[in-house]
């Protein structure tokens, strides 16, 4: 009974202590990644390369699912909303609710299982087939030439994703509420331009979603160049990629909107 | 250490953790020969070319490289160490995003101003002194693994350097890319004037083509001489490596407990309670 609890307080441990080194394993890596970042920038093409393969590529996941989120938007608002008389604040409940929430926090989703998990898989599969070893032998800093173009890469292309993904959610309420159901235009746009502030609502979506784009581009670049070099490894930093990547936006998203929107 | 040698290997002891890998070591390369050291896998072998390279640092004793400690050098130092030195990986490690002509070229881009026009003169150089100056458009996925591992040594000449290392050159290659990998190695450390170490245990590929070899077991250097001596000596383990015998200095059977101990054979534990059978 002794020895179980002993082995139980033991277990707990030796987690702690492994959480913690590797935590700050992952803080120094970033803190390299940020300082070396400089060269990542004078070669700028690498991280224009990156923002293709981690922006452009994700365009059609992101624009779809916008679309489609914008219009169950316009048809659950327009239920609830009619019942009190108030369907003209269709445009005004669309677009908040886009652009202070789910256009930052469903694209940077989106995002982390479409480019985060890719960027962990090539990272990673570099790292196993003895890719960066090869660039490390031959002088050429891995930080510098493969993580911070994709680090950079992503952290840029999240913010325009997300302000793409509130544009085409809008553009997909204004279908249902307008087109389908014959909700007034021009009360659905005035309302929408009336209600929305661009420094309150706005400028708070694209902060949000410019942190999530650095906690995504950090989950995913660290898993990738920490994933132990086999197929096993390389498909466990992909999961948990997108697990943690999923939990730190959430959590990230409570912290933010405490900060951003409580009491006004 | 005389103007000949290019690597010196003194004293050299390596562990990660508590696990001991290499004891002793002390090894010296002439420059423009082709060195090989071999032994079975994990012997250590791979991690002496990573303390050459300055990937690993030693645990005692040093590694110097025409005359400079390895371990030593700091950051600016190891990185120009890095420029006069080509790795050759086990499975050439090219860039899967990158052309064959792209992957030749990575190096002379790094560390190199050379105008595009001089950079595609002399990356196609390097693959014809391989043979695959035809193949600079294909991709590393629509190379075979021989031509991949000569597509990698252009790479790891591309930039003139004076040692080269070769990680298991001829693993996994069909008899004829392994005689050209090969001669490749020997034709190029002697037109270039390199210095070549080759981590194998390919004995028969590599006596043919080396000037030395080291015999490593157990993280000490079992033996070495030259091609012929090796041939003719009398050592157990060298007699056991080259002629491939199962059993000898090297046991088939990993370290256990005994046969009895592991099949109860005398005595069996019935309830708690040891009964001789």
């Amino acid at each position: 009974m002794f020895d179980a609890l002993l082995a139980g307080l033991r277990h707990i441990g030796r987690s702690v202590i492994d959480g913690s080194w590797r935590l700050g394993y992952a803080t120094r890596f970033l803190w390299l990644v940020l300082i070396r970042s400089g060269l990542s920038f004078s070669r700028f093409g690498l991280v224009i390369r990156k923002v293709y393969f981690s922006g452009v590529l994700s365009l059609i996941i992101i624009l779809v699912s916008g679309l489609f989120v914008g219009m169950v938007l316009g048809l659950q608002g327009y239920e609830t909303l009619v019942r009190y008389g108030s369907a003209e604040a269709l445009g005004t409940l669309v677009a908040l609710s886009l652009v202070r929430e789910l256009g930052p926090v469903v694209s940077a989703l989106l995002f982390a299982s479409r480019a985060g998990s890719a960027i962990t898989a090539e990272i990673g599969l570099m790292k196993a087939t003895e890719q960066l070893s090869a660039m490390e032998v031959m002088a050429v800093d891995p930080l510098a030439r493969v993580v911070g173009p994709h680090f950079w890469g992503a952290a840029i292309s999240l913010p325009l994703l997300a302000a793409m993904f509130s544009a085409v959610g809008v553009f997909g309420g204004y279908l249902i509420g307008v087109v389908l159901i014959g909700v007034d235009a021009g009360a659905f746009w005035s309302q929408m331009q009336a209600a929305v502030d661009f420094r309150h609502d706005i400028l708070n979506g694209v902060i949000k979603s410019v942190v999530f784009g650095f906690a995504v581009a950090a989950i995913a670049t660290f898993e990738g160049y920490d994933a132990p070099p086999t197929a096993e490894g390389v498909s466990g930093a992909t999961t948990r990629t997108v697990v943690t990547s999923a939990l730190a936006i959430l959590a990230l998203d409570f912290v933010l909107t405490s900060f951003m929107f409580t009491g006004q | 250490m005389s103007d000949d040698t290019l690597v010196e290997i003194r004293d050299l002891e390596f562990a990660y953790g508590p696990r001991s890998i290499l004891k002793g070591i002390d090894m010296h390369m002439r420059r423009g020969q082709v060195v090989a050291m071999m032994g079975g896998s994990g012997c250590g072998k791979t991690t002496l070319l990573k303390l050459i390279s300055g990937s690993l640092e030693p645990t005692a004793g040093s590694v110097q490289v025409n005359g400079e400690a390895v371990h030593e050098m700091d950051t600016d130092t190891l990185a120009r160490h890095r420029r006069k030195l080509g790795v050759l990986f086990q499975f050439g490690a090219l860039f899967t995003d990158l052309s064959v002509f792209d992957n030749v070229a990575f190096p002379l881009r790094e560390h190199t101003d050379l105008p595009e026009e001089l950079i595609r003169d002399l990356v196609l150089l390097k693959l014809q002194s391989v043979g695959l100056r035809g193949a600079h458009t294909l991709m590393p996925h629509q190379c075979s693994g021989g031509m991949a591992r000569r597509v990698a040594l252009a790479r790891a000449i591309a930039l003139d350097p004076a040692l080269v290392l070769f990680d298991e050159p001829f693993t996994g290659l069909d008899p004829i890319s392994l005689a050209v990998t090969g001669n490749l190695i020997r034709r190029l450390t002697d037109t270039l004037g390199l210095t070549s170490i080759i981590v194998t245990h390919d004995v028969a590929e590599s006596l043919k083509i080396v000037d030395y070899v080291y015999f490593i077991s157990e993280g000490r250097i079992a033996a070495h001489g030259t091609p012929n001596e090796v041939r003719n000596t009398t050592d157990a383990f060298v007699h056991q490596f080259i002629f491939g015998e199962e059993d000898g200095p090297m046991p088939f059977h990993y370290p256990s407990r005994s046969i009895e101990e592991d099949f109860g054979i005398g005595a069996r534990h019935v309830g708690g309670k040891a009964r001789h059978v």
